[in-house]
Protein backbone atom coordinates (compact mmCIF):
# COMPACT_ATOMS: atom_id res chain seq x y z
CA UNK A 1 0.00 0.00 0.00
CA UNK A 2 0.91 2.87 -0.83
CA UNK A 3 0.49 6.62 1.00
CA UNK A 4 -0.67 9.47 -1.15
CA UNK A 5 2.03 12.18 0.04
CA UNK A 6 0.53 15.72 1.16
CA UNK A 7 0.77 18.17 -1.76
CA UNK A 8 0.58 21.05 0.49
CA UNK A 9 3.07 20.04 2.91
CA UNK A 10 2.19 19.56 6.39
CA UNK A 11 -1.74 20.40 5.79
CA UNK A 12 -4.43 18.22 6.15
CA UNK A 13 -7.19 17.13 4.29
CA UNK A 14 -9.52 19.63 5.86
CA UNK A 15 -7.16 22.23 5.53
CA UNK A 16 -6.29 21.57 2.73
CA UNK A 17 -9.87 21.50 1.86
CA UNK A 18 -10.60 24.49 3.46
CA UNK A 19 -7.66 26.60 1.72
CA UNK A 20 -9.15 25.98 -1.78
CA UNK A 21 -12.63 26.14 -0.70
CA UNK A 22 -13.82 22.22 -1.48
CA UNK A 23 -16.89 21.35 0.49
CA UNK A 24 -17.54 18.24 2.27
CA UNK A 25 -19.49 16.01 -0.29
CA UNK A 26 -22.57 14.76 0.19
CA UNK A 27 -23.49 17.33 3.20
CA UNK A 28 -27.00 17.93 4.31
CA UNK A 29 -27.98 21.40 3.37
CA UNK A 30 -29.61 23.83 5.19
CA UNK A 31 -33.35 23.83 5.74
CA UNK A 32 -33.74 26.89 3.52
CA UNK A 33 -31.22 25.85 0.84
CA UNK A 34 -32.98 22.44 0.77
CA UNK A 35 -36.80 24.02 0.01
CA UNK A 36 -34.71 26.14 -2.64
CA UNK A 37 -33.30 23.14 -4.42
CA UNK A 38 -36.44 20.88 -4.19
CA UNK A 39 -38.46 24.35 -5.82
CA UNK A 40 -35.41 24.25 -8.76
CA UNK A 41 -36.73 20.48 -9.27
CA UNK A 42 -40.31 21.01 -9.65
CA UNK A 43 -40.45 19.55 -13.33
CA UNK A 44 -38.36 16.33 -12.63
CA UNK A 45 -40.43 16.18 -9.43
CA UNK A 46 -43.72 16.42 -11.95
CA UNK A 47 -42.68 14.65 -14.83
CA UNK A 48 -42.06 11.41 -12.47
CA UNK A 49 -45.27 11.78 -10.84
CA UNK A 50 -46.84 11.17 -14.29
CA UNK A 51 -44.28 9.06 -15.86
CA UNK A 52 -45.35 6.12 -12.80
CA UNK A 53 -48.73 6.99 -13.47
CA UNK A 54 -48.65 6.41 -16.88
CA UNK A 55 -46.66 3.51 -16.85
CA UNK A 56 -49.14 1.70 -14.70
CA UNK A 57 -51.42 0.68 -17.31
CA UNK A 58 -49.04 0.66 -20.49
CA UNK A 59 -49.43 -2.87 -20.47
CA UNK A 60 -52.98 -2.94 -20.41
CA UNK A 61 -55.03 -3.43 -23.56
CA UNK A 62 -57.40 -0.54 -22.70
CA UNK A 63 -54.52 1.26 -21.33
CA UNK A 64 -55.40 4.67 -19.34
CA UNK A 65 -58.92 3.99 -19.64
CA UNK A 66 -57.70 1.85 -16.49
CA UNK A 67 -57.26 5.13 -14.52
CA UNK A 68 -60.96 5.25 -14.46
CA UNK A 69 -61.79 1.96 -14.85
CA UNK A 70 -60.28 0.66 -11.21
CA UNK A 71 -62.17 3.37 -9.03
CA UNK A 72 -65.37 2.52 -10.43
CA UNK A 73 -64.94 -1.17 -10.17
CA UNK A 74 -63.60 -0.29 -6.54
CA UNK A 75 -66.77 2.13 -5.57
CA UNK A 76 -68.85 -0.72 -7.30
CA UNK A 77 -67.31 -3.59 -5.55
CA UNK A 78 -67.73 -1.60 -1.83
CA UNK A 79 -71.23 -0.45 -2.47
CA UNK A 80 -71.99 -4.51 -3.22
CA UNK A 81 -70.37 -5.65 0.03
CA UNK A 82 -71.47 -2.60 2.47
CA UNK A 83 -74.68 -1.37 0.92
CA UNK A 84 -76.32 -4.71 -0.19
CA UNK A 85 -74.87 -7.27 2.36
CA UNK A 86 -74.25 -5.53 5.45
CA UNK A 87 -77.00 -2.64 5.11
CA UNK A 88 -74.42 -0.43 6.37
CA UNK A 89 -76.43 2.57 5.36
CA UNK A 90 -78.65 2.89 8.53
CA UNK A 91 -81.21 4.50 7.67
CA UNK A 92 -79.52 6.71 5.30
CA UNK A 93 -81.27 6.76 1.78
CA UNK A 94 -79.57 5.20 -0.99
CA UNK A 95 -79.39 8.48 -2.53
CA UNK A 96 -77.33 9.51 0.01
CA UNK A 97 -75.15 6.21 1.03
CA UNK A 98 -74.03 5.73 -2.20
CA UNK A 99 -72.29 8.77 -3.15
CA UNK A 100 -71.38 8.86 0.81
CA UNK A 101 -69.41 5.65 0.49
CA UNK A 102 -67.92 6.20 -3.22
CA UNK A 103 -66.76 9.78 -1.57
CA UNK A 104 -65.66 8.22 1.43
CA UNK A 105 -63.53 5.43 -0.32
CA UNK A 106 -62.06 7.57 -2.72
CA UNK A 107 -60.97 10.03 -0.51
CA UNK A 108 -59.23 7.33 2.23
CA UNK A 109 -57.97 5.33 -0.71
CA UNK A 110 -55.52 8.58 -1.68
CA UNK A 111 -54.70 8.63 1.68
CA UNK A 112 -54.22 5.36 1.94
CA UNK A 113 -52.00 4.97 -1.13
CA UNK A 114 -49.62 7.75 0.16
CA UNK A 115 -48.54 6.43 2.33
CA UNK A 116 -48.01 2.57 1.20
CA UNK A 117 -46.46 4.26 -1.64
CA UNK A 118 -44.42 6.99 0.55
CA UNK A 119 -42.88 3.69 2.58
CA UNK A 120 -41.50 2.50 -0.77
CA UNK A 121 -40.38 6.10 -1.67
CA UNK A 122 -36.76 5.36 -0.64
CA UNK A 123 -36.24 1.77 0.04
CA UNK A 124 -37.88 0.68 -3.85
CA UNK A 125 -35.61 3.44 -5.45
CA UNK A 126 -32.25 2.98 -3.82
CA UNK A 127 -30.99 2.47 -7.25
CA UNK A 128 -31.70 6.17 -7.96
CA UNK A 129 -30.90 6.93 -4.64
CA UNK A 130 -27.46 6.27 -5.26
CA UNK A 131 -26.87 7.25 -8.63
CA UNK A 132 -28.06 10.53 -9.25
CA UNK A 133 -28.24 13.75 -7.17
CA UNK A 134 -31.32 15.42 -6.47
CA UNK A 135 -33.17 16.19 -3.39
CA UNK A 136 -34.45 13.29 -1.66
CA UNK A 137 -37.89 14.53 -0.39
CA UNK A 138 -38.77 14.84 -4.30
CA UNK A 139 -39.46 11.42 -4.01
CA UNK A 140 -41.96 10.88 -1.99
CA UNK A 141 -43.62 14.07 -2.78
CA UNK A 142 -43.67 12.91 -6.48
CA UNK A 143 -45.48 9.62 -5.15
CA UNK A 144 -47.87 11.48 -3.19
CA UNK A 145 -48.45 13.90 -5.99
CA UNK A 146 -48.89 10.30 -8.02
CA UNK A 147 -51.70 9.81 -6.41
CA UNK A 148 -53.53 13.62 -6.57
CA UNK A 149 -53.61 12.79 -9.98
CA UNK A 150 -54.89 9.28 -9.59
CA UNK A 151 -57.71 10.90 -7.03
CA UNK A 152 -58.16 13.35 -10.18
CA UNK A 153 -59.00 10.48 -12.68
CA UNK A 154 -61.07 9.08 -10.02
CA UNK A 155 -63.01 12.08 -9.37
CA UNK A 156 -64.96 11.84 -12.72
CA UNK A 157 -66.45 8.95 -11.40
CA UNK A 158 -67.33 10.36 -7.89
CA UNK A 159 -68.88 13.32 -9.76
CA UNK A 160 -70.96 11.15 -11.77
CA UNK A 161 -72.39 8.76 -9.09
CA UNK A 162 -72.91 11.98 -7.25
CA UNK A 163 -74.75 13.63 -9.63
CA UNK A 164 -76.31 10.37 -11.04
CA UNK A 165 -78.16 10.01 -7.42
CA UNK A 166 -79.46 13.27 -7.25
CA UNK A 167 -76.73 16.07 -5.97
CA UNK A 168 -76.63 19.08 -8.55
CA UNK A 169 -73.81 20.74 -8.98
CA UNK A 170 -73.78 23.83 -6.55
CA UNK A 171 -71.46 26.83 -5.18
CA UNK A 172 -70.46 24.49 -2.43
CA UNK A 173 -68.46 22.54 -5.16
CA UNK A 174 -65.76 25.13 -5.41
CA UNK A 175 -65.07 23.93 -2.09
CA UNK A 176 -63.10 21.01 -2.87
CA UNK A 177 -60.15 22.84 -4.32
CA UNK A 178 -59.26 23.70 -1.11
CA UNK A 179 -60.22 20.83 0.84
CA UNK A 180 -57.69 18.75 -1.77
CA UNK A 181 -54.74 21.01 -1.60
CA UNK A 182 -55.19 20.55 2.13
CA UNK A 183 -55.68 16.67 1.96
CA UNK A 184 -52.87 16.94 -0.69
CA UNK A 185 -50.32 18.47 2.56
CA UNK A 186 -51.66 16.39 4.83
CA UNK A 187 -50.74 12.98 2.60
CA UNK A 188 -47.69 14.66 1.48
CA UNK A 189 -46.38 15.23 5.56
CA UNK A 190 -47.51 11.42 5.79
CA UNK A 191 -45.80 9.99 3.39
CA UNK A 192 -42.31 12.06 4.13
CA UNK A 193 -42.44 10.56 7.78
CA UNK A 194 -43.32 7.24 6.20
CA UNK A 195 -40.27 7.68 3.63
CA UNK A 196 -37.58 7.76 6.07
CA UNK A 197 -38.88 5.58 8.44
CA UNK A 198 -39.12 2.88 5.83
CA UNK A 199 -36.00 3.65 4.29
CA UNK A 200 -34.33 2.47 7.57
CA UNK A 201 -36.35 -0.32 8.39
CA UNK A 202 -38.21 -1.69 5.06
CA UNK A 203 -40.34 -4.06 7.56
CA UNK A 204 -42.66 -1.19 7.82
CA UNK A 205 -44.02 -1.96 4.19
CA UNK A 206 -45.83 -5.32 5.45
CA UNK A 207 -46.51 -3.42 8.91
CA UNK A 208 -48.61 -0.54 7.37
CA UNK A 209 -51.62 -2.17 5.80
CA UNK A 210 -52.76 -3.58 8.45
CA UNK A 211 -52.38 0.09 10.73
CA UNK A 212 -54.23 1.51 7.78
CA UNK A 213 -56.76 -0.90 7.71
CA UNK A 214 -57.89 -0.42 10.98
CA UNK A 215 -57.54 3.08 10.50
CA UNK A 216 -60.15 2.66 7.29
CA UNK A 217 -62.75 1.33 9.66
CA UNK A 218 -62.43 3.52 12.46
CA UNK A 219 -62.66 6.42 10.54
CA UNK A 220 -66.22 6.13 9.02
CA UNK A 221 -65.39 5.26 5.22
CA UNK A 222 -68.65 2.96 5.29
CA UNK A 223 -70.88 4.11 7.96
CA UNK A 224 -72.05 7.61 9.29
CA UNK A 225 -70.43 8.45 12.38
CA UNK A 226 -73.33 10.80 13.44
CA UNK A 227 -75.69 8.26 12.86
CA UNK A 228 -73.46 5.44 14.71
CA UNK A 229 -72.94 7.52 17.50
CA UNK A 230 -76.64 9.10 18.19
CA UNK A 231 -77.62 8.85 22.02
CA UNK A 232 -73.74 8.74 22.96
CA UNK A 233 -72.34 11.73 24.75
CA UNK A 234 -71.24 13.94 22.28
CA UNK A 235 -67.49 14.68 23.40
CA UNK A 236 -66.72 10.51 22.19
CA UNK A 237 -68.20 11.42 19.29
CA UNK A 238 -66.61 15.16 18.71
CA UNK A 239 -63.21 12.46 19.12
CA UNK A 240 -63.88 10.34 16.76
CA UNK A 241 -64.57 13.08 14.29
CA UNK A 242 -61.66 15.50 14.44
CA UNK A 243 -59.72 11.87 13.05
CA UNK A 244 -57.98 13.36 10.19
CA UNK A 245 -59.03 10.72 7.65
CA UNK A 246 -62.53 11.72 8.82
CA UNK A 247 -62.42 15.23 8.72
CA UNK A 248 -61.23 15.42 5.01
CA UNK A 249 -64.11 12.69 4.18
CA UNK A 250 -66.88 14.48 5.81
CA UNK A 251 -65.75 18.11 4.02
CA UNK A 252 -65.51 16.33 0.87
CA UNK A 253 -69.17 14.66 1.57
CA UNK A 254 -70.20 18.04 2.83
CA UNK A 255 -69.42 19.81 -0.39
CA UNK A 256 -70.47 17.30 -3.02
CA UNK A 257 -73.24 15.98 -1.33
CA UNK A 258 -76.72 17.53 -1.59
CA UNK A 259 -78.26 15.56 1.22
CA UNK A 260 -75.27 15.33 3.26
CA UNK A 261 -75.75 18.81 5.70
CA UNK A 262 -73.13 20.82 8.06
CA UNK A 263 -74.82 18.86 11.02
CA UNK A 264 -72.53 15.92 10.31
CA UNK A 265 -69.33 17.90 10.70
CA UNK A 266 -67.56 18.34 14.13
CA UNK A 267 -67.30 21.98 15.44
CA UNK A 268 -64.46 24.31 13.41
CA UNK A 269 -63.76 21.96 11.50
CA UNK A 270 -62.00 24.11 9.04
CA UNK A 271 -59.52 24.70 11.16
CA UNK A 272 -59.55 21.50 12.42
CA UNK A 273 -58.41 20.42 8.59
CA UNK A 274 -55.83 23.27 8.11
CA UNK A 275 -54.00 22.17 11.59
CA UNK A 276 -53.71 18.25 10.55
CA UNK A 277 -52.49 19.79 7.25
CA UNK A 278 -50.14 22.50 8.33
CA UNK A 279 -48.52 20.26 11.24
CA UNK A 280 -48.02 16.79 9.39
CA UNK A 281 -46.39 18.56 6.54
CA UNK A 282 -44.26 20.53 7.95
CA UNK A 283 -43.33 18.53 10.45
CA UNK A 284 -42.97 15.71 7.97
CA UNK A 285 -40.70 17.81 6.04
CA UNK A 286 -38.59 18.66 8.99
CA UNK A 287 -38.15 15.06 9.64
CA UNK A 288 -37.65 14.17 6.22
CA UNK A 289 -34.66 16.14 5.87
CA UNK A 290 -32.73 15.66 9.07
CA UNK A 291 -32.02 12.41 7.51
CA UNK A 292 -31.27 13.59 4.11
CA UNK A 293 -27.77 12.73 3.74
CA UNK A 294 -28.01 9.16 5.06
CA UNK A 295 -30.73 7.73 2.51
CA UNK A 296 -28.17 6.25 -0.14
CA UNK A 297 -27.36 3.86 2.64
CA UNK A 298 -30.02 1.91 2.57
CA UNK B 1 5.05 8.84 -5.82
CA UNK B 2 2.24 10.38 -7.35
CA UNK B 3 3.26 13.82 -5.93
CA UNK B 4 6.67 15.30 -7.24
CA UNK B 5 5.63 18.35 -8.22
CA UNK B 6 3.86 20.76 -6.15
CA UNK B 7 2.82 23.97 -8.15
CA UNK B 8 -0.15 25.76 -8.84
CA UNK B 9 -2.13 22.15 -8.89
CA UNK B 10 -5.32 23.21 -7.54
CA UNK B 11 -7.26 19.85 -5.89
CA UNK B 12 -10.74 19.09 -6.80
CA UNK B 13 -11.38 16.12 -4.68
CA UNK B 14 -10.16 14.87 -1.75
CA UNK B 15 -10.30 11.51 0.14
CA UNK B 16 -9.46 11.56 3.66
CA UNK B 17 -9.44 7.89 5.18
CA UNK B 18 -12.73 6.94 3.46
CA UNK B 19 -14.31 3.67 4.79
CA UNK B 20 -17.97 2.96 3.61
CA UNK B 21 -19.42 -0.06 4.77
CA UNK B 22 -23.20 -1.52 3.33
CA UNK B 23 -25.31 -3.08 6.06
CA UNK B 24 -27.65 -6.09 4.35
CA UNK B 25 -30.41 -7.55 6.12
CA UNK B 26 -31.31 -10.65 6.52
CA UNK B 27 -28.28 -12.03 5.46
CA UNK B 28 -26.37 -12.67 8.80
CA UNK B 29 -27.41 -17.17 9.11
CA UNK B 30 -27.37 -18.92 5.39
CA UNK B 31 -30.93 -20.12 6.68
CA UNK B 32 -33.86 -17.41 6.42
CA UNK B 33 -36.57 -19.32 8.23
CA UNK B 34 -39.09 -17.63 10.82
CA UNK B 35 -37.84 -18.80 13.97
CA UNK B 36 -34.29 -17.35 13.15
CA UNK B 37 -35.61 -14.44 12.11
CA UNK B 38 -37.24 -14.20 15.13
CA UNK B 39 -34.58 -14.49 18.12
CA UNK B 40 -32.55 -12.28 16.00
CA UNK B 41 -35.14 -9.13 16.72
CA UNK B 42 -34.99 -10.70 20.47
CA UNK B 43 -31.24 -10.87 20.37
CA UNK B 44 -29.42 -7.15 21.90
CA UNK B 45 -26.21 -5.99 20.45
CA UNK B 46 -24.80 -5.12 17.13
CA UNK B 47 -25.73 -7.66 14.96
CA UNK B 48 -29.32 -8.28 15.48
CA UNK B 49 -29.58 -9.91 11.45
CA UNK B 50 -27.53 -7.40 9.66
CA UNK B 51 -24.11 -8.49 7.89
CA UNK B 52 -22.28 -5.16 7.41
CA UNK B 53 -19.60 -5.66 4.54
CA UNK B 54 -16.86 -3.52 4.60
CA UNK B 55 -16.34 -2.03 0.90
CA UNK B 56 -14.01 0.34 1.33
CA UNK B 57 -11.25 0.27 4.05
CA UNK B 58 -9.41 3.71 4.61
CA UNK B 59 -8.72 4.93 1.04
CA UNK B 60 -7.07 8.59 0.92
CA UNK B 61 -6.11 10.25 -2.45
CA UNK B 62 -5.89 13.98 -3.56
CA UNK B 63 -7.29 14.56 -7.29
CA UNK B 64 -6.16 17.53 -9.31
CA UNK B 65 -7.95 19.61 -11.69
CA UNK B 66 -7.52 18.54 -15.29
CA UNK B 67 -6.39 15.35 -13.99
CA UNK B 68 -7.81 11.59 -15.72
CA UNK B 69 -7.72 8.79 -13.38
CA UNK B 70 -8.86 5.66 -13.86
CA UNK B 71 -10.04 3.48 -10.99
CA UNK B 72 -8.35 -0.76 -11.47
CA UNK B 73 -9.01 -4.03 -9.60
CA UNK B 74 -10.88 -7.05 -9.83
CA UNK B 75 -14.35 -7.45 -9.64
CA UNK B 76 -15.49 -6.31 -5.75
CA UNK B 77 -12.64 -4.53 -4.90
CA UNK B 78 -14.73 -1.80 -4.22
CA UNK B 79 -13.96 0.92 -7.35
CA UNK B 80 -17.91 1.33 -8.16
CA UNK B 81 -18.53 1.87 -4.32
CA UNK B 82 -15.49 4.53 -3.96
CA UNK B 83 -17.03 6.44 -6.92
CA UNK B 84 -20.70 6.81 -5.17
CA UNK B 85 -19.00 7.95 -2.11
CA UNK B 86 -16.89 10.82 -4.05
CA UNK B 87 -19.97 11.86 -5.64
CA UNK B 88 -21.79 12.10 -2.14
CA UNK B 89 -24.18 9.32 -2.75
CA UNK B 90 -23.19 6.84 -0.40
CA UNK B 91 -22.36 8.60 2.99
CA UNK B 92 -18.79 7.27 4.45
CA UNK B 93 -18.96 5.21 7.55
CA UNK B 94 -15.64 6.96 8.69
CA UNK B 95 -13.72 9.41 6.89
CA UNK B 96 -14.27 12.42 4.59
CA UNK B 97 -14.53 13.25 0.96
CA UNK B 98 -14.19 17.38 0.00
CA UNK B 99 -15.21 18.07 -3.43
CA UNK B 100 -15.18 21.00 -5.88
CA UNK B 101 -18.55 21.45 -7.26
CA UNK B 102 -20.87 18.48 -7.57
CA UNK B 103 -19.34 15.40 -8.92
CA UNK B 104 -21.42 13.58 -11.24
CA UNK B 105 -21.48 10.00 -12.56
CA UNK B 106 -22.37 9.05 -15.60
CA UNK B 107 -25.66 7.00 -15.86
CA UNK B 108 -29.08 7.62 -15.60
CA UNK B 109 -30.48 3.76 -16.01
CA UNK B 110 -31.98 4.21 -12.44
CA UNK B 111 -34.08 6.81 -13.40
CA UNK B 112 -35.63 5.65 -16.66
CA UNK B 113 -38.78 2.89 -17.12
CA UNK B 114 -39.26 0.66 -19.51
CA UNK B 115 -42.78 1.08 -19.96
CA UNK B 116 -42.49 4.65 -20.95
CA UNK B 117 -41.45 5.23 -24.87
CA UNK B 118 -37.96 6.46 -25.70
CA UNK B 119 -39.13 10.20 -25.76
CA UNK B 120 -40.45 10.41 -22.84
CA UNK B 121 -37.49 8.81 -21.37
CA UNK B 122 -35.25 11.05 -22.73
CA UNK B 123 -37.31 13.90 -21.29
CA UNK B 124 -37.12 12.23 -17.60
CA UNK B 125 -33.73 11.58 -17.83
CA UNK B 126 -32.61 15.05 -18.59
CA UNK B 127 -34.97 16.61 -15.34
CA UNK B 128 -33.44 13.59 -13.25
CA UNK B 129 -29.97 14.77 -13.90
CA UNK B 130 -31.33 18.21 -12.91
CA UNK B 131 -31.11 19.48 -16.77
CA UNK B 132 -33.90 21.87 -17.43
CA UNK B 133 -36.52 21.79 -19.55
CA UNK B 134 -35.16 24.43 -22.20
CA UNK B 135 -31.98 22.69 -22.23
CA UNK B 136 -33.61 19.16 -23.02
CA UNK B 137 -35.47 20.82 -25.73
CA UNK B 138 -32.67 22.23 -26.75
CA UNK B 139 -30.99 18.82 -26.94
CA UNK B 140 -33.71 16.97 -27.49
CA UNK B 141 -32.53 16.22 -31.02
CA UNK B 142 -28.89 16.08 -30.71
CA UNK B 143 -29.68 13.20 -27.90
CA UNK B 144 -31.74 11.32 -30.26
CA UNK B 145 -29.26 11.48 -33.36
CA UNK B 146 -26.70 10.42 -31.21
CA UNK B 147 -28.09 7.29 -29.87
CA UNK B 148 -28.87 6.70 -33.85
CA UNK B 149 -32.16 4.57 -32.42
CA UNK B 150 -34.19 6.09 -34.94
CA UNK B 151 -31.92 4.81 -37.87
CA UNK B 152 -34.30 2.32 -38.62
CA UNK B 153 -37.51 3.49 -38.31
CA UNK B 154 -39.21 5.41 -35.70
CA UNK B 155 -38.44 3.83 -32.47
CA UNK B 156 -38.44 6.42 -29.99
CA UNK B 157 -41.89 6.63 -29.89
CA UNK B 158 -41.94 3.23 -28.71
CA UNK B 159 -41.65 2.10 -25.11
CA UNK B 160 -38.05 1.37 -24.16
CA UNK B 161 -39.15 -2.31 -23.01
CA UNK B 162 -39.41 -3.16 -26.81
CA UNK B 163 -36.11 -2.04 -27.68
CA UNK B 164 -33.17 -4.61 -27.95
CA UNK B 165 -30.55 -4.45 -25.45
CA UNK B 166 -28.23 -2.97 -27.72
CA UNK B 167 -30.37 0.16 -28.02
CA UNK B 168 -31.19 0.54 -24.96
CA UNK B 169 -27.92 1.07 -23.62
CA UNK B 170 -27.13 3.48 -26.35
CA UNK B 171 -30.17 5.34 -25.60
CA UNK B 172 -28.83 5.76 -21.95
CA UNK B 173 -25.62 6.76 -22.78
CA UNK B 174 -26.50 9.29 -24.80
CA UNK B 175 -29.02 11.02 -22.21
CA UNK B 176 -26.24 10.59 -19.77
CA UNK B 177 -23.49 12.22 -21.93
CA UNK B 178 -25.54 15.19 -23.11
CA UNK B 179 -24.70 16.99 -20.08
CA UNK B 180 -21.36 18.67 -18.61
CA UNK B 181 -20.09 17.96 -15.50
CA UNK B 182 -17.42 19.78 -13.18
CA UNK B 183 -16.21 16.52 -11.27
CA UNK B 184 -17.30 13.41 -14.33
CA UNK B 185 -17.10 9.85 -13.05
CA UNK B 186 -17.42 7.17 -15.62
CA UNK B 187 -18.14 3.55 -14.56
CA UNK B 188 -17.37 1.13 -17.61
CA UNK B 189 -19.60 2.59 -20.07
CA UNK B 190 -17.34 3.09 -22.95
CA UNK B 191 -18.49 -1.07 -23.36
CA UNK B 192 -21.99 -0.40 -24.81
CA UNK B 193 -23.38 -0.79 -28.26
CA UNK B 194 -21.92 -1.87 -31.37
CA UNK B 195 -18.51 -0.83 -32.97
CA UNK B 196 -19.48 2.37 -34.89
CA UNK B 197 -21.57 3.74 -31.74
CA UNK B 198 -18.46 2.81 -29.29
CA UNK B 199 -16.22 4.66 -31.46
CA UNK B 200 -18.89 8.13 -31.43
CA UNK B 201 -19.37 7.48 -27.82
CA UNK B 202 -15.25 7.52 -26.88
CA UNK B 203 -15.43 10.97 -28.76
CA UNK B 204 -18.21 12.15 -26.57
CA UNK B 205 -16.17 10.71 -23.60
CA UNK B 206 -12.89 12.99 -25.12
CA UNK B 207 -15.67 15.53 -25.30
CA UNK B 208 -16.60 15.43 -22.12
CA UNK B 209 -12.92 15.57 -20.49
CA UNK B 210 -11.88 18.45 -22.34
CA UNK B 211 -15.11 20.40 -20.44
CA UNK B 212 -15.00 18.45 -16.80
CA UNK B 213 -12.74 19.77 -14.05
CA UNK B 214 -11.45 16.06 -13.19
CA UNK B 215 -12.39 12.64 -14.73
CA UNK B 216 -12.27 9.19 -12.88
CA UNK B 217 -13.25 5.86 -15.11
CA UNK B 218 -13.81 2.86 -13.68
CA UNK B 219 -13.14 0.05 -16.33
CA UNK B 220 -11.49 -3.72 -16.76
CA UNK B 221 -10.14 -2.60 -19.92
CA UNK B 222 -6.93 -2.03 -19.50
CA UNK B 223 -6.36 -0.41 -23.24
CA UNK B 224 -8.94 2.26 -22.43
CA UNK B 225 -7.39 3.26 -19.04
CA UNK B 226 -4.24 3.18 -20.73
CA UNK B 227 -5.67 5.62 -24.11
CA UNK B 228 -7.73 8.40 -21.31
CA UNK B 229 -6.19 8.43 -18.23
CA UNK B 230 -2.68 9.79 -16.64
CA UNK B 231 -2.48 8.37 -13.35
CA UNK B 232 -4.43 5.26 -11.96
CA UNK B 233 -5.69 4.44 -8.51
CA UNK B 234 -5.62 0.46 -7.54
CA UNK B 235 -7.74 -1.11 -5.46
CA UNK B 236 -7.76 -4.51 -3.86
CA UNK B 237 -10.55 -5.62 -1.11
CA UNK B 238 -11.21 -2.25 -0.68
CA UNK B 239 -7.71 -0.85 0.30
CA UNK B 240 -5.70 1.45 -2.04
CA UNK B 241 -2.84 -0.70 -3.14
CA UNK B 242 -0.86 1.61 -5.74
CA UNK B 243 -1.46 5.31 -6.78
CA UNK B 244 0.88 6.33 -9.28
CA UNK B 245 1.49 7.44 -12.84
CA UNK B 246 -0.85 5.01 -15.79
CA UNK B 247 1.95 2.77 -16.82
CA UNK B 248 3.61 2.49 -13.60
CA UNK B 249 0.58 0.86 -11.97
CA UNK B 250 -0.63 -1.04 -14.73
CA UNK B 251 2.57 -2.95 -14.75
CA UNK B 252 2.15 -4.37 -11.43
CA UNK B 253 -1.63 -4.14 -11.91
CA UNK B 254 -0.80 -6.69 -14.76
CA UNK B 255 1.59 -8.58 -12.98
CA UNK B 256 -0.78 -9.43 -10.39
CA UNK B 257 -3.51 -10.52 -12.25
CA UNK B 258 -0.82 -12.51 -14.19
CA UNK B 259 -1.60 -11.58 -17.85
Amino acid sequence: MTAVPSPDEGLTAAQLAARYGLAVSGARPSLVEYVRQLWGRRHFILAFSQAKLTAQYSQAKLGQLWQVATPLLNAAVYYFIFGVILHASRGMSQDVYIPFLVTGVFTFTFTQSSIMTGVRAISGNLGLVRALHFPRASLPISFALQQLQQLLFSMIVMVAVVVGFGSRPGLSWVLVVPILFLLFLFNTGLALIVARMGAKTPDLAQLLPFVLRTWMYMSGVMFSITKMMEGRPGWARTLLQVNPATVFMDLMRFALIDGYGASNLPPHVWAVALVWAVVLFVGGFVYFWKAEERYGRG
Amino acid sequence: MAEQTIGERIPTVIAEDVHIVYRVNGAKTGKGSATVALSRIFKRGDDRGVRKVHAVRGVSFVAYRGEAIGLIGSNGSGKSTLLRAIAGLLPAEKGRVYTNGQPSLLGVNAALMNDLTGERNVILGGLAMGMSREDIRARYQEIVEFSGINDKGDFITLPMRTYSSGMAARLRFSIAAAKDHDVLMIDEALATGDAAFRKRSEERIRELREHAGTVFLVSHNNKSIRDTCDRVLWLERGELRMDGPTEEVLQEYEKFTGK
